[in-house]
């Protein structure tokens, strides 16, 4: 059993990392690109003793910073 | 008085801030990240470095540490608490602190002497010092810059929470000297019981002048005056602020 979260910066919030991947995008001849953010993909392998609400609390507290980042929690069967 | 500084795994500025501390004539003892007690000590120093490898986000997995709990807990009661660089990252994460800080605008790890620009001094960290004083204290990170949400920064603004800001050499707060991208060019702020103080310089590395400035060690100084520990005297506070107004 795996979850895979997903943490992205907030839309809010500057991503410095992003416009410059966005620039490499534009240099490598893909101008179609408008924005691009830059994050983190997690990927938890579980035993499934734990309930949704633990991992949204893991996710929150630790995982990801509510202060500037969302993140995403995906959990697969 | 007896200072205390913690060490986690990836700290490198503490034996810096010990030896700043112990110069000044503090009793200053290493504490390892996982006892579970600052009980004793008039201040506490979280100081910089990479504290698990950066691993997640600066400052992500050190304030899960032992030593967090009873440093709120010391926090909470009113205590000097100082926080820098990673220290700050820190104490952010922890939520001791508002706001959050983020890889620098540029991309790039900055490493250079910096002015920055005394905002408050109503505060044990910078009483010594005269507000619009110019400080020069070096920076070193790669993750400085200073995130928060328009109502934290309209908080932070009201309370005078900003403590340091980026200046040039004119003392202006102009975009071209922001060398992170900070919000408002903010290098330091204050909690609300003003006695927990994050910023990213590192004054334990401007407390010589051998060093290149000693602009550094009027934060120290401001502390022990605060704690009582050293004389309050024209004479004593003197060679100090005037440093400090140049």
């Amino acid at each position: 059993m795996k979850a895979k979260v997903i943490v992205l910066p907030k839309q809010s919030v500057l991503d410095p990392q992003g416009v410059a991947v966005r620039d490499a995008i534009h240099h490598h001849g893909l101008p179609a690109v408008k924005a691009a953010r830059v994050g983190k993909f997690i990927e938890l392998e579980l035993d499934g003793s734990q309930t949704e609400a633990q991992l949204h609390e893991v996710c929150r507290d630790l995982l990801s910073n509510p202060v500037i980042e969302d993140y995403k929690l995906v959990v697969e069967g | 008085m007896k200072a205390a500084v913690i060490r986690f795994p990836g700290s490198n500025c503490d034996q810096d801030c010990v030896l700043a501390l112990s110069e000044l004539g503090v009793k200053t003892d290493y504490v390892w990240h996982k006892d579970t007690s600052v009980a004793g000590y008039d201040l506490v120093v979280l100081p910089g470095g990479f504290s698990y490898g950066d691993y997640l986000r600066c400052g992500a997995i050190a304030r899960f540490s032992p030593i967090m709990k009873a440093v709120k807990e010391y926090a909470a009661a009113g205590n000097l608490l100082l926080g820098i660089c990673n220290g700050f990252q820190i104490l952010c994460e922890a939520g001791l602190l508002p706001g959050a800080l983020i890889r620098n605008r540029s991309l790039h790890f900055v490493c250079q002497h910096q002015n920055v620009r005394v905002e408050d001094i109503s505060n044990p960290f910078l009483h010594l010092c005269r507000t619009g004083a110019r400080l020069r204290i070096p920076i070193a990170h790669g993750e400085g810059s200073y995130s928060a949400d328009a109502a934290t920064l309209l908080q932070l603004e009201r309370q005078n929470r900003i403590l340091l800001r980026y200046v040039n050499n004119n003392g202006a707060a102009i975009d071209l000297a922001n060398p992170n991208g900070s919000v408002e060019s903010i290098a330091g702020i204050i909690n609300e019981g003003r006695n927990v103080f994050g910023l990213m310089p590192h004054p334990e590395r401007a407390c010589d002048r051998r060093l290149g400035s000693d602009d550094g060690r009027i934060i120290f100084e401001s502390i022990l005056a605060s704690l009582g520990a050293i004389s309050l005297d024209e004479d004593a506070a003197a060679p100090t602020t005037s440093r400090s107004l140049t």
